[in-house]
């Protein structure tokens, strides 16, 4: 059933955003599969995005990184498709190809000339329920990983702090899991595991079909029909009700020392409230205030007090986002002066945040903010990978395409009482993990 | 210039909005931009090069050229750092600046309702700075702290353990972000200085895209860029290449070693430079399907990635590559790289991957105009690189013109295995 969203719902939207929404188009196949259309005809170039929903935070026990492995295993080839050999085809036809994943999906895309549509649907749509896998395939990409896991994490210890952190930060839910895997759990995942998951959960009634820029939804429709319309769904989607948290009593700390620790800092997550269907409120409230206090190196809260005021850090920030299915996290991260150690500098963060819940935000910071998000979204028609990326994000984690079309709105319509409440609410220490990276020599030497 | 060919190779019946013209503008003061007007969406991207970048400091003042593009944005005319950013953020306007080995960028990208504003508080940061004392050392501290992160970067020692043997006292031989005894040296003079040197007319590229016309444009250029000095620091000389071949090992406390490995290039003006731009990526192209990626990654799971890149700097030209590979495999896998490099000089490409590669670049050319900012960006690169405004369009001919008797005989010039210099930094076993 076709179900335009742009055209219709375009003129009751005009008034909220200023510049009229991308045309966007939804329909459902008979087996389930969402679809997505965003046009863009600036350019003769399409995008298909396939986004699972599932991901590290769907894996059995035991099995970390099954999700990222098999997003690996994907390009090795079906019945048609000869191994290795499907990027060779999109890449000859002039297209780009690649994949990622995350807690809460896995996605597959490809960036090609609209008029191969076609070709790169029926591609998606083949290895969406027919791959095969060798043991050879198996071994020599597990060896791959792990060289990813090398590179990406065991050389770099802020990216090992982080790991350590989310794994304190989440005590019972899934969340602190890597994504890329424990690596001895890595060093076992085998044929089976990868195509048990697979089989389980790569299917049209898993998944969402992102189709952005130079298409007509009718063509799109048409296609999806013809190439994944055929596809079986899977009777083993269930629910994706994860072990939640508990409420956390008390703060953990963790202190990483390695002695390719350069500039040591002061990392703080606060386990917070993720986006809802239906209601973002808060998050928009937590959103506005991560960039208040720390998303300008010159203008944000924690900037002004701890680099401005004083000199007592090179760098701050605040961060968080609350597209995910769970709980999500607000971070805090300050670099401190090469002469300020972490516990003053840590002690001086505290104080900022103490001070800001006192005397809450500056309006005209508030207002800016407001500007930019007005202005965001015309900047943002100018990127439709990006949109695609929203989107397909966005459905992959249960919002709706109303929470996403009113995502900017909820932005711009944070109060202040409203920062200050989500402030209060979020900055609780039982809630947080506070983490430092320093090297062994500055651990021997007392404060 | 009217580019009406440029897609047709993609797509013969396409929407009328898909073509795209590249304009020359040229201000009513004599500064020169490309354009490719759209009106679709209501904002303008702006990118602006200066020629020179960092490779203009005194080995005395490295790093002046770097810290004084990063104070910029903070602060000018009448309004400090805190005042500069409040002004850009409450127009929505976005500006960076990025000081490079060769050039200084400015991208910059404004809503069409106050791109007058944004215009006019561009033109005070890039023509009236403030450099304040308190802001030079506060940005200062923030790239000593960068340096000293560097020093334990595996991948940073390797780049500039590599330039330092290939380039000696070259600018291009050492980190033009500077190093921490000249950063900390620098004064607000020798910021001034290196401002005064670096952003000059007579090294200015420019390029806009979206929503402004070739009549607004012009003036607007006068507007932001007229009153720059006319002439600026001389360029730096010729770099010449002084590596020899060999292995040099970085040890550093690392499960996996960062390898950067690579030798002499050839010009990108070279009658074989499409030849050769097609030999590597057959060879080292990023994609699963490259000879690099297939021998090193798939079918050994020796790397998460490796690619090699024909590098062409103002002064140099180079043939990059790089990979990361546990301790362990990394022999195995330079091992590998050698047998390829020597392979393909030997024997060039097959048929077939002459075939597919030209596909793949011809084809995937078009996708890369995808947006006001990559396509401002691109119009800037091939205006500093010397290329003809028709290029876009005659460019996928110079590939396709490429021949099998000329991929053979380029790669036999190009590749040179017994030249290789392999710079690993780690604790490779084996090596």
């Amino acid at each position: 059933m076709l179900r335009p969203f742009g055209q219709g719902a375009a003129l009751a939207l005009a008034l909220a955003l200023p510049v009229a929404a991308e045309p966007v188009t939804t329909f459902t196949l008979d087996n389930g599969l969402s679809v997505v259309v965003i046009e863009d005809h600036r350019a003769p170039v399409v995008v298909q995005m396939i986004w699972y929903r599932v991901g590290a935070a769907d894996e059995p026990p035991g099995h970390s990184g099954i999700a990222h492995f098999l997003e690996h295993l994907l390009f090795k080839g079906t019945e048609k498709i000869a191994p290795n050999a499907f990027s060779g085809i999109v890449e000859a036809q002039g297209g780009d190809d690649n994949a990622f994943t995350s807690w809460d999906y896995t996605a597959y895309f490809q960036r090609i000339a609209a008029d191969r549509l076609d070709l790169v649907m029926e591609m998606e749509a083949d290895r969406m329920r027919n791959l095969r896998l060798t043991e050879e395939d198996v071994a020599t990409e597990r060896q791959v990983i792990l060289e990813e896991r090398a590179q990406r994490t065991d050389t770099s210890p802020g990216a090992l702090l982080s790991e350590q952190m989310r794994a304190a930060q989440f005590q019972n839910g899934p969340y602190g899991i890597p994504v890329i895997g424990w690596r001895h759990e890595m060093e076992q995942l085998s044929r089976e595991d990868a195509l048990s998951y697979y089989t389980r959960f790569y299917a049209p009634n898993n998944a969402t079909l992102v189709i952005a820029g130079d298409v007509l939804p009718d063509e799109v429709k048409a296609l999806a029909e013809k190439h994944y319309g055929p596809l079986a769904p899977s009777d083993g989607i269930t629910p994706r009700d994860r072990p939640q948290e508990p409420p956390q009593l008390a703060e953990r700390r963790i202190t990483l020392a390695d002695e390719r620790v350069s500039e040591p800092y002061v990392f703080r997550t606060y386990l917070a409230p993720e986006r809802d269907p239906g209601n973002q409120k808060e998050a928009a409230a937590l959103t506005v205030l991560a960039e208040l206090l720390g998303g300008s190196g010159q203008t944000s809260v924690l900037a002004r007090a701890l680099q401005f005021d004083r000199q007592v850090a090179v760098y701050s920030s605040a961060f968080y986002d609350g597209t995910s299915i769970d709980d999500a996290t607000f971070g805090l991260i300050v670099v401190p002066a090469p002469d300020v150690s972490l516990e003053t500098i840590e002690a001086d963060m505290d104080r900022v945040i103490d001070d800001f819940l006192k005397t809450g935000p500056d309006p005209a910071a508030l207002e800016r903010i407001r500007t930019q998000v007005r202005a965001a979204d015309i900047y943002a028609r100018d990127d439709v990978n990006a949109l695609a990326r929203r989107y397909g994000e966005s459905l992959s984690v249960g919002l709706t395409i109303a929470d996403i079309e009113s995502w900017d709105d909820a932005l711009s319509a944070v109060t202040e009482a409203d920062i200050m409440a989500a402030a209060e609410k979020v900055f609780d220490r039982r809630n947080a993990v506070t983490g430092w990276l320093t090297r062994p020599d500055l651990l021997e030497t007392p404060e | 210039m009217i580019l009406r060919a440029l897609f047709a190779v993609l797509a013969l019946s396409l929407p009328a909005q898909a073509e795209m013209q590249i304009q020359s503008v040229t201000s009513p003061g004599g500064i020169t931009a490309w354009l490719v007007e759209d009106h679709n969406i209501p904002f303008t991207a702006l990118e602006i090069q200066f020629k020179g970048g960092t490779s203009l400091d005194t080995p005395d003042k490295r790093g002046a050229v770097n810290l004084m593009t990063a104070l910029i944005e903070e602060g000018a005319a009448d309004m400090d750092s805190r005042a500069f950013a409040e002004a850009r953020d409450s127009l929505a306007a976005n500006f960076s600046f990025d000081a490079g080995t060769d050039s200084i960028g400015v991208s910059a990208s404004f809503l069409t309702e106050n791109r007058d504003s944004a215009i006019a508080l561009l033109q005070q940061a890039l023509n009236a700075p403030r450099f304040d004392q308190d802001a030079v050392d506060r940005v200062r501290e923030q790239v000593l702290s960068m340096l000293r992160s560097d020093e334990k970067d595996p991948d940073t020692i390797g780049s500039q353990t590599f330039d330092a043997l290939a380039f000696g006292d070259h600018p291009y031989g050492s980190s033009g972000d500077g190093t921490l005894a000249t950063v900390a040296a620098l004064t607000r003079d020798d910021i001034l200085a290196a401002h005064k040197g670096a952003l000059a007319r007579d090294r200015i590229f420019v390029a806009a895209a979206g929503d402004i016309t070739a009549a607004e444009l012009g003036p607007l250029l006068d507007q932001l860029l007229g009153d720059l000095p006319a002439t600026g620091a001389p360029l730096p000389p010729r770099a010449d290449w002084r590596l020899p071949p060999g292995v040099t090992v970085k040890d550093f406390p690392t499960p996996q070693s960062s390898v950067l490995f690579g030798h002499v290039g050839i010009p990108r003006d070279d009658p074989d430079f499409f030849a050769a731009f097609i030999l590597n990526e057959a060879l080292g192209g990023g994609r699963f399907t490259a000879r690099l990626m297939s021998e090193v990654r798939e079918k050994r799971g020796l790397t998460y990635g490796i690619g090699s890149y024909l590098v062409n700097m103002d002064q140099a030209d180079m043939y990059l590559g790089q990979f990361s590979a546990s301790n362990d495999k990394v022999a195995e896998a330079i091992q590998v790289l050698r047998d390829e490099w020597a392979k393909i000089g030997a024997e060039g490409i097959t048929e077939e991957e002459l075939a597919t590669t030209k596909t793949y670049l011809t084809g995937s050319y078009p996708l890369r105009f995808d947006g006001n900012g990559p396509i401002a960006s691109i119009l800037v690169g091939m205006q500093m690189q010397g290329l003809p405004i028709d290029y876009a369009v005659t460019r996928n001919d110079k590939i396709n013109a490429v021949t099998m008797e000329d991929v053979q005989r380029v790669a036999r010039r190009l590749y040179l295995p017994e030249a290789l210099h392999f710079v690993v930094v780690g604790q490779p076993t084996g090596l």
